[in-house]
């Protein structure tokens, strides 16, 4: 089943590949300015690049949310506090239990490069992109939580309610189970950058650095080579796309 | 025996009658450029082809790509005496209006927003030129994998 | 020696009271499946935190009662205790029965009912869930060709060793995966150990024997079953075996937790300070799931009366649902070492005891499910020769150990 469909896909990216990509925008008669955004070869999921964000806690302001709150705009999830409600990305607060010391940080999917809900999962709904992006496709997703349970950073929710009104690039829906997606839409229309990381930088406190890893020279690359930074639960030997400095 | 099976031909007689042509439902007009290949092909092969590139935007990311769920959506919204877009949950929902007919589950709006939203990027017919030779490769293909 | 006679059920008032109210458990559990399933699982108990609830541990148990229930068969035809023969039919009905009701429950609970068809036809391989899933479909379908070779008129003897012998390993195999759904979480440190195999395959093996014996003792109760006293008091003894093996498993695998320091703050949850966790561990699992029948069965005036034993069987079973409690709430409701040796605090939970408390719903899925188990085994006992009639006069099995 997985090799036909991977098989149409390949001739559909031929056949696509062939016939060129274009950036062009026009109007609809209800007066709805489409786009049609130029990605082909670059902007769809792409072996050679991997997607990764480094966070730097010292920068991260304690009383700052802006990129949870980012994060709730752009996917249309809403956090009220409700232990059944979704939270992809959450702000924690870490004081050392030696010395005291205190920092906050936002938490998320750290796209493991070796993620076990993705082994878990007995559909095969949750599954790494070739750009390392950890996705539930929630086509095949049947609900039923192992990917939760194996996960080390509890960073997914399940949608436990009917929803109205998703976000059209966001699609979600009562009995599966979602994460954060890495703004997978935004990179796909060669954003460059996801919703988190921007409205860090707006804020000010330019905690979040988002960029490929296995460029060089990008700016996350040459972050990550010169000063120290940790993953989480390093002993599970992940690999995690998501690095933090200065816990 | 004899009575059940009389009833059932009686049924079968008046259920023939029901769906006679002018009971069929009445499609809501689209707005938008009408479908290159045509509105039969597209009323038989939605499903095929919305699972095809279903495929292709979540595990490849090719985004654009000729039918996308939101495209559907946004031509053929159906709006109500407000002139607001009606949801799935309406009866008058341009896919209902089959789907209930002939009772088959519509299961992308559970997920899927069922009205169209400005905010989007979404590909039109991008290819103006080659999109029924594609899906004519692609119907072709699907035939050769069965 | 002559052969023994399997019959129906005989139909009586009893039965039908009994199928009544079966029936009545399956459309409460029903009926909390369609509410679920139109308000989503926002109506039950469970939540981001606690992911798996009460239905899980009502599945679980069924399913691990499933594999122990064939123990009875295997034991008379794998390791050719002829006294246990007679019951082989029984045990392998109640078998398949107990696993369609586990699995009933576990694929009710889904967040997508709807999609079963993609659980069984899409897989991901390298997931013990999806090896679960083809383990599960095969063990009903070895264990019903099994069946067969017991009851088919021409017995075949080859037919019916090699079905034995696979059906004897496919539930060790399977129960070693349902173990294993929980021994292979890396991210928690309730679970993550290579001992929840063996430990799952011990607690089969002593569930699925009191849930034998408990429901043997309500279909004799119905009429025509005959739990003879010997077979019974013999029954008995494996159960203090098996309840000893279980206590084994949990003493060391606490005790290994306990060296690591690593696990000593979940340790200290469980066995201290978790509350209800750590009441329902000693109080539930230690002492009346393990303690108090071990006492009972191995008192030697005791441990031959009926009633006793009876009451043995009840506390087992009373005992493995509050240690599956224990072991999956309890897992789920200690906190997750993301931070090590930091205090931590989130609007998600962190760092804090996860709350659970389970609705009504997931009581009634609960036991919808053994519902429909116990319905499966009467209807079986009712229209197959399941059941052994002349034990006591033909084959001695009756002797003076039976005081009544």
């Amino acid at each position: 089943m997985t090799d036909k469909s991977t098989n149409r896909a390949d001739i559909q990216r031929r056949n696509f590949l062939k016939s060129g990509a274009l950036l062009m925008s026009f109007s609809l008669a209800s007066g709805v300015n489409l786009m049609i955004m130029n990605s082909g070869a670059n902007a769809q999921a792409n072996a050679k690049i991997r997607w990764g964000l480094l966070i730097d806690a010292n920068k991260c302001s304690p009383e700052c949310d802006a990129c949870i709150r980012a994060c709730a705009n752009e996917h249309g999830w809403e956090n009220n506090g409700k232990l059944t409600d979704p939270q992809w990305i959450r702000k924690v607060k870490l004081k050392n239990k030696q010395t005291g010391r205190e920092v906050s940080l936002p938490l998320m999917c750290q796209h493991c490069e070796f993620p076990p809900c993705v082994d878990v999962c007995p559909t095969g709904a949750s599954f790494k992109r070739k750009d390392g992006i950890v996705l539930v496709d929630r086509h095949i997703c049947i609900g039923c939580r192992y990917c939760m349970m194996a996960c080390p950073y509890k960073a997914r929710s399940f949608v436990h309610e009917k929803i109205n009104n998703q976000k059209t690039t966001t699609p979600r829906g009562k009995g599966t189970v979602e994460a954060c997606n890495l703004c997978v839409h935004k990179l796909d229309r060669g954003d460059g950058i996801t919703a988190c990381a921007q409205a860090c930088e707006n804020s000010g406190n330019g905690a979040i650095i988002f960029g490929n890893l296995n460029d060089k020279n990008s700016k996350i690359s040459r972050a990550l080579a010169n000063y120290p930074s940790v993953e989480l639960r390093d002993d599970l030997g992940l690999n995690l796309a998501v690095r933090y400095q200065n816990i | 025996m004899r009575v059940l099976l009389g009833a059932l031909l009686i049924f079968i007689f008046f259920a023939n009658s029901l769906i006679a042509e002018d009971n069929f439902p009445l499609i809501p007009k689209a707005t938008g450029k009408p479908h290159p290949e045509g509105n039969e092909f597209i009323r038989i092969n939605h499903m095929d082809l919305l699972r095809h590139d279903r495929d292709l935007v979540v595990k490849e990311g090719i985004r654009n790509i000729d039918n996308s769920l939101a495209q559907c959506v946004t031509c053929h919204v159906v709006r109500d005496e407000n002139n607001e877009p009606v949801t799935y949950e309406s009866e008058e929902y341009f896919c209902r209006v089959c789907h209930d007919y002939v009772a088959v589950k519509l299961d992308c709006f559970t997920c899927h927003n069922s009205v169209p939203s400005a905010e989007v990027s979404i590909s039109l017919f991008r290819d103006e030129n080659a999109p029924f030779e594609r899906l004519m490769a692609y119907l072709e293909e699907k035939d050769n994998d069965r | 020696m002559e052969r023994i006679k399997y019959s129906e059920l005989s139909s009586g008032t009893k039965l039908w009271w009994a199928a009544a109210i079966l029936t009545i458990i399956m459309a409460i559990g029903a009926f909390a499946v369609f509410k679920i399933e139109h308000y989503g699982h926002i109506v039950t108990g469970m939540n981001n935190q606690i992911v798996w609830g009460v239905p899980h541990i009502f599945a679980i148990f069924l399913i691990l009662s499933a594999s122990g229930a064939l123990n009875i068969a295997s034991i008379g035809s794998v390791f050719g205790k002829q006294e246990y023969k007679p019951l082989a039919r029984l045990s392998s009905l109640m078998a398949i029965s107990l696993l369609i009701g586990g699995l009933a429950i576990l694929v009710l609970d889904l967040g997508r009912v709807d999609r079963l068809i993609i659980a069984m036809t899409t897989y991901n391989f390298k997931s013990i869930f999806a090896w679960n899933v083809l383990l599960y479909t095969g063990f009903l379908g070895i264990v019903a060709i099994y069946l067969y070779a017991q009851m088919v008129r021409k017995e075949q003897p080859f037919l019916l060793k090699s079905t034995a012998l696979i059906a004897f390993l496919w539930r060790l195999i399977l129960t070693t995966g349902t173990g294993s759904i929980f021994g292979w979480l890396v991210a928690r440190s309730a679970y993550d150990a290579a001992i929840m195999a063996p430990m799952f395959i011990a607690m089969s093996f002593s569930f699925g024997l009191a849930v034998f014996m408990l429901i043997f003792f309500g279909i004799s109760a119905l009429g025509s079953g005959q739990y003879t006293a010997q077979m019974r008091i013999r029954q008995a003894r494996l159960l203090v075996i098996f309840v000893g093996v279980v206590l084994y498993f949990t003493l060391i695998s606490h005790l290994t937790n306990l060296y690591l320091a690593e696990h000593g703050g979940y340790e200290r949850f469980i066995l201290l300070d978790g509350g209800i966790y750590s009441f329902l561990f000693w109080v539930g699992h230690i002492f009346i799931g393990s303690i108090l029948p071990l006492i009972l069965l191995l008192h030697p005036r005791l441990n031959i009366r009926k009633g006793i034993i009876i009451l043995a069987a009840i506390l087992v079973v009373l005992g493995g649902f509050t240690q599956l409690y224990v072991i999956i709430i309890g897992g789920q409701a200690y906190p997750l070492e993301i931070f090590p040796g930091y205090e931590v605090s989130s609007s998600f939970s962190d760092g804090i005891i996860n709350k659970y408390t389970p609705s009504y719903l997931e009581f009634m899925l609960g036991m919808g499910g053994v519902g429909l188990a116990l319905f499966i085994i009467l209807l079986g006992v009712k229209i197959l020769r399941i059941l052994p009639v002349n034990l006591s006069k033909n084959l001695g099995y009756e002797n003076k150990l039976d005081v009544k």
